[in-house]
């Protein structure tokens, strides 16, 4: 924990915000849609996670210099916001969900492209960029369009790109969502080999809990363009402190004036009638979807105060008590699977 | 006229949906035949048995030069002047921006003749840039082939510009913020990224250019005048002949016709169809 980053009236980070010497510290506002503090070692790799919205892709652009904001941003010991550095001269590596190569080139030319335009001549430069082409395993295909490529190739190729220019600052938004399940899944070992090797921070914005907990040595948690959490993808994924996260985590949580409340969707009760118990853990609610579940089927209901809870039933059951939406249940749970932390950890004011 | 035997058994024919309706027919037919009738004409009375002396001959053939010196040369300019305009318009927020593209997109509909004169009041003798240049440089511009090139940029102009701006927007600034972030400058990026990704526009606006140089008339004659071997085009001089011999004019517009179907048709196959 750098005690030089937390100053006066400001709130501590909670869970480990260590920033140790170079790395990232920003603080980000943007008018109306962003205002958040960003800490992070050199070397570690930050999930950024929330719902549409929450200034995800706001955070990476303020961070790349093409969003307008007001704060600062610090990366490895150099300040890029006093005075504001040009886009160009921002040691970044962007990868953005649809790639964004440059159409026009071939794969080998778009990953050359940035150490040609930071001035490496052109022989050494498309050494280097076959270099990072093998190395993220579509060397072979060097000489294609973005065009002729799969969705899963073209990633690559747009990883390699980012990486060759040996930025300080690695920005992945979404780099696995349009692929399919498999090469995604590729993708995702092939990734988290090259980010265990990368020197600077990098921001991994992502929609999946598997991304967070399998890559990523902290997370994020924006909501509202505020950060709601922080913290290893373990604490957070336990402790949810936003109904975004615990969906992504597969978890209901209630919360009550002072505590959260958190239990997995296997432990939830479905009934026809009014169950026994206390109030407290029981909710009358309305069937909203049925979907399969692996070897259960999953619904999600709302509650007559409004909260969405998700729960597993067996097929059997779901045919019994004839579980389509809009039908009127009664879900329980059980007071030894509900476990309770305090709301406070929260960095909200 | 009539169709092919097998016409409608592989593709989908409107037939199904009833006959179209007179209406629309007759007012169509009306209009194809007002742009095709005069062109068969042209083809039909054209005297084709002294064709070639007429081509061969030395007004043609200087007229000929000509117009193929000037409209190379404008469409030059377009490329040079036009483009950077262009990409200020598309790219570059600054005051007074919208005033400008409605300014340069003011020749397209100005009457040739007053472009002419427009540009006398400029560039002519005692022209306010005129009078200027001929004090400081002793250099007069009106009824040289410069004057020549100078009328056809300003009518082409407009058409080469209005399209590579449409192109650079619809390509985005996407791919510019993306070579921004690998360390491009602003004119790296439109070397090896914008300019390139704008080049079927660039191609569309430089035919449209050419084309419009190709036939400039009123503009020409009226700030450059009519000399051959100077300033006498093509148009010029097919205006010239048809008040001395209706059947050379003829013969001179069909040249002209041939050379601009034919570049078009080239042009076609080449870029216009795969943007």
């Amino acid at each position: 924990m750098a005690d030089h980053l937390v100053t006066g009236s400001e709130e501590a980070l909670s869970g480990p915000g260590r920033a140790t010497g170079p790395g990232l510290h920003a603080r980000v506002r943007v008018p109306g849609r962003l205002d958040a503090e960003v800490t992070a070692a050199a070397g570690s790799v930050v999930a950024v996670i929330g719902p549409n919205g929450a200034g995800k892709s706001t955070l990476l652009g303020a961070l790349a210099g093409t969003t307008a904001m007001a704060g600062e941003v610090e990366v490895g010991g150099r300040s890029w916001t006093a005075p504001p550095l040009a886009v160009r001269h921002r040691r970044v590596g962007l990868v953005f969900q649809d790639q964004s190569l440059f159409p026009h080139l071939s794969a080998l030319e778009n990953v050359a492209f940035g150490l040609r335009a930071r001035g490496r001549a052109r022989t050494p430069a498309r050494a280097r960029a076959q270099e990072w082409l093998d190395r993220l395993g579509v060397g072979e295909l060097a000489a294609r369009r973005p065009r002729q490529l799969s969705g899963g190739q073209a990633q690559r190729v747009a990883i390699a790109r980012a990486l060759a220019t040996e930025p300080e600052l690695l920005l992945l938004d979404e780099p696995f969502s349009g692929l399919d399940v498999g090469v995604a899944t590729a993708l995702r070992i092939e990734l988290a080999r090259h980010l265990a090797d990368f020197a600077g921070v990098a921001l991994l914005v992502t929609h999946h809990a598997l991304d967070a907990l399998t890559l990523a040595d902290e997370v994020l948690v924006l909501d509202g363009g505020r950060v709601a959490q922080t913290g290893t993808p373990r604490d957070v994924a336990a402790h949810p402190l936003t109904d975004h996260v615990a969906r992504l985590v597969g978890l209901n949580v209630v919360a009550d004036a002072e505590t959260n409340r958190s239990f997995p969707p296997s432990a939830v009760t479905v009934s026809l009638r009014a169950p026994e118990g206390s109030a407290r853990n029981r909710w009358r609610a309305s069937v909203l979807s049925v979907v399969p579940h692996g070897d259960a089927v999953r619904l999600l209901a709302r509650t007559d105060g409004a909260q969405e809870l998700i729960a597993d039933v067996t097929p059997e059951a779901a045919v019994e008590l004839g579980l389509d939406p809009g039908r009127e249940v009664w879900l329980t749970v059980k007071e030894t699977s509900v476990r309770t932390y305090p709301r406070t950890a929260s960095m909200r004011p | 006229m009539t169709p092919p035997p097998d016409a409608g058994a592989t593709t989908l024919s409107g037939s199904h949906l009833g006959r179209p309706p007179l209406v629309l027919v007759v007012p169509g037919a009306v209009a194809a035949a007002l742009l095709v009738v005069p062109l068969v004409t042209l083809v039909l009375d054209t005297p084709w048995g002294d064709f070639l002396d007429q081509l061969g001959s030395a007004p043609v053939l200087a007229a000929l030069r000509i117009t193929a010196l000037t409209s190379a040369v404008t469409v030059l300019a377009c490329l040079v002047l036009g483009t950077p305009l262009a990409w200020l318009l598309a790219r570059v927020d600054f005051a007074g921006r919208s005033v400008l593209r409605a300014a340069v997109a003011v020749p397209l509909v100005l009457p040739p003749v007053v472009a002419g004169v427009a540009l006398v009041t400029a560039l002519g003798r005692n022209g306010v840039v005129g009078s200027l240049l001929r004090e400081t440089t002793g250099l007069t511009v009106p009824f040289t082939t410069t004057a020549v090139v100078i009328a056809h940029t300003f009518v082409a102009m407009p058409f080469y510009v209005l399209s590579v701006e449409g192109a650079l927007r619809t390509a985005g600034e996407r791919y510019d913020v993306v070579a921004a972030t690998l360390g491009a400058t602003r004119w790296h990026a439109f070397r090896r990224v914008t300019l390139p990704l704008a080049m079927p526009g660039v191609v569309a606006g430089a035919v449209l250019a050419w084309a419009r140089s190709l036939g400039e008339f009123g503009a020409t004659i009226t700030f450059a005048g009519n000399f051959p071997g100077t300033t006498q085009t093509m148009p010029s001089l097919i205006y010239t002949q048809l008040q001395a011999d209706p059947a050379v004019a003829r013969t001179l517009s069909m040249i002209l016709l041939l050379v601009s179907v034919g570049v078009l048709a080239g042009l076609r196959n080449r870029w216009l169809t795969t943007s």
